[in-house]
């Protein structure tokens, strides 16, 4: 059914999910919500399926016309957001009804928040995914980010019982500065010299800085002599830092799948929605951790998003209603 | 030239608390990427538990894994494993990929400038390019977009010194000792010799893509005529 219709775009609007990772293998990049922490929780809140295909909103947020009675909800960087001039924060759903104005204005505070509607936004699956791959030109609207005028269809499903808001203690908070945890590697050896350099400097977030990668600045890292600047092109990941001829690091992060560059470190998994919520201007210094203390934390993150739905899956309980 | 051997053992890399590198050499070299394709081939007959992707390149591949499920040490043993059966199944020869290409005229406006380069005529640059099978080393870069081994070195030709701006998907070109094919319209500095009227990238089909890295193009000349016939039959 129509959900919403597009007043205004924004300056970056797309339809993402979790992402298509089957055909990795072909060159076609992974895409998925950048902030994968914002867009699950925005989902749960909402009453999706925690997966379901949301609206990505960059910076500068879009106005949505609301065609039909649905909840919604958001996630992720606050970016003033008002339904009929009434402010709206994120971390919670509301009611929205046919002829509402749903206005985000620039972030305040991070950079990208999820918006998600009762049964998910309705795109055809192209691969096996929903996300918009702008390189590729597939998955979301045709392949694109939001325009004017956009008619936006959402999948049917029961409304909510009672409004939903995530508790404080799962509230995280955007700072300016930034530690991001790491691992070394994969070419940690080309830098015996400038590894302890990269763990102690900061950088800070160039205007470089989109779902492909973001480049950093600050005290450049030199190979090791000896040491090329580029590889034989491998497979590269989310999270790898790369060090091209001038020494500035670049954290790939979800449109990309091969690349030349040595990597000198890796940002954990968990860690990688605090780069997506990173503005230009904010530092960054990246902290070393063990594979092990990776994995601890992969595991916390995975039972906290359980203990998260949990609580969700009890307040959508009939007895616990309105509460 | 030196022949460069294939690593005794695989060297493991963590890229990442999510993804480990598998390489079987350091060099560009048809033996260690033919090491790279059996192993990938074994881990997609029969994947390993917790591994959510096998992403193969020029002398390693990548596993994408899910930590909850497994773990570096456990996909480490199963690659000791996977060497003890390399030697014991056979692994089927590559499958060869047929591209009809369209060569030179409108479709190929450099094969002229790569002619000249190498003092030959376009005809034999045709039978040259169109007369070897090219191993697919990698797929990256842009979807199905595939890095090719093999290009004879009589046909080696310098980049444009100006990018195009636009090139229509499925030009075939040249620069340096490479060749490969644009799948989707993009800019580039490649010395375009001819055009496939295939779509090598089809979203919409079950099957998006006619290949996968570790198998082998070749490129089959075809007339203007057949070239539009077959890209009526594509856009339909």
């Amino acid at each position: 059914m129509d959900a919403f219709r597009v007043l205004s775009p924004g300056s970056l609007t797309t339809v993402q999910d979790a992402g298509r990772y089957s055909f990795i293998d072909r060159g076609v990049p992974p895409s998925g919500a950048l902030d994968g922490f914002s867009y699950r929780i925005a989902n749960l809140l909402a009453g999706n399926p925690v997966e379901a295909a949301v609206l990505e909103i960059t910076l500068q947020g879009p106005v949505l016309e609301v065609l039909c009675e649905a909840d919604v909800a958001l996630a992720g960087a606050d970016m003033a957001a008002t339904l009929n001039d009434k402010s709206m924060s994120p971390w919670r759903s509301f009611r929205v009804n046919r002829g509402d104005v749903l206005r985000f204005h620039f972030a305040t505070s991070g950079c990208r928040t999820y918006l998600a509607v009762s049964g998910g936004f309705d795109v055809p699956v192209v691969m096996g995914s929903r996300a918009t791959c702008l390189k590729a030109r597939i998955g979301g609207v045709e392949g694109r980010a939001l325009r004017k005028d956009d008619i936006l269809q959402r999948g049917a499903a029961d409304l909510l019982a009672a409004q939903r808001r995530l508790p404080y203690r799962w509230i995280p908070t955007y700072r300016t500065d930034i530690v991001l945890k790491a691992l070394p590697g994969p070419q940690e050896e080309a830098f015996r010299s400038g590894l302890e350099v990269f763990f102690d400097a900061d950088y800070t977030v160039t205007s470089e800085a989109d779902r492909m990668g973001y480049r950093l600045q600050g005290t450049p890292i030199h190979h090791d002599a000896g040491f090329p600047q580029s590889i034989i092109s491998e497979p590269v990941i989310p999270g790898n830092v790369q060090l091209p001829a001038d020494g500035q690091p670049i954290i790939l992060l979800v449109e990309q799948t091969t690349g030349g560059y040595t990597k000198i470190a890796t940002v954990i998994s968990t860690d990688l929605s605090k780069v997506a919520q990173a503005m230009p201007g904010n530092r960054i210094w990246f902290k070393k951790v063990t594979l092990e203390e990776a994995h601890t934390l992969y595991r916390n993150e995975a039972a906290r998003l359980r203990e998260i739905e949990a609580f969700f899956s009890g307040t959508s309980d009939p007895r616990s209603a309105g509460t | 030239m030196a022949t460069t051997l294939p690593f005794d053992k695989p060297r493991l890399r963590h890229s990442g608390d999510m993804a480990l590198l598998v390489e079987y050499g350091d060099a560009i070299d048809p033996a260690i990427n033919e090491k790279v394709r059996a192993v990938t081939t074994l881990l997609k007959r029969n994947l390993p538990e917790g591994v959510l992707a096998v992403v193969p390149a020029y002398r390693s591949l990548s596993l994408l894994y899910d930590p909850l499920r497994t773990s570096p040490d456990r996909l480490s043993k199963v690659l000791d494993e996977l060497e003890g059966h390399l030697r014991e199944v056979e692994i089927p020869p590559p499958r060869v990929v047929e591209i009809p290409v369209c060569y030179g005229g409108e479709h190929g406006p450099d094969i002229h400038v790569v002619a000249e380069h190498n003092g030959l005529t376009p005809e034999e640059v045709i039978a040259i390019h169109s007369g070897t099978d090219y191993p697919i080393y990698m797929i990256g870069f842009t979807p199905g977009f595939c890095y090719l081994g093999g290009l004879d070195g009589r046909i080696a030709t310098p980049r444009r010194e100006t990018p195009r701006t636009l090139l229509p998907g499925g030009s075939v070109g040249i620069a340096e000792a490479q060749t490969g094919i644009y799948p989707v319209d993009s800019p580039g500095g490649w010395q375009i010799i001819g055009r496939t009227p295939l779509r090598l990238f089809a979203p919409e089909r079950e099957m998006p893509f006619l290949y996968e890295a570790g198998e082998r193009i070749r490129f089959v000349p075809i007339p203007e005529a057949e070239f539009d016939r077959i890209h009526q039959e594509e856009k339909s």
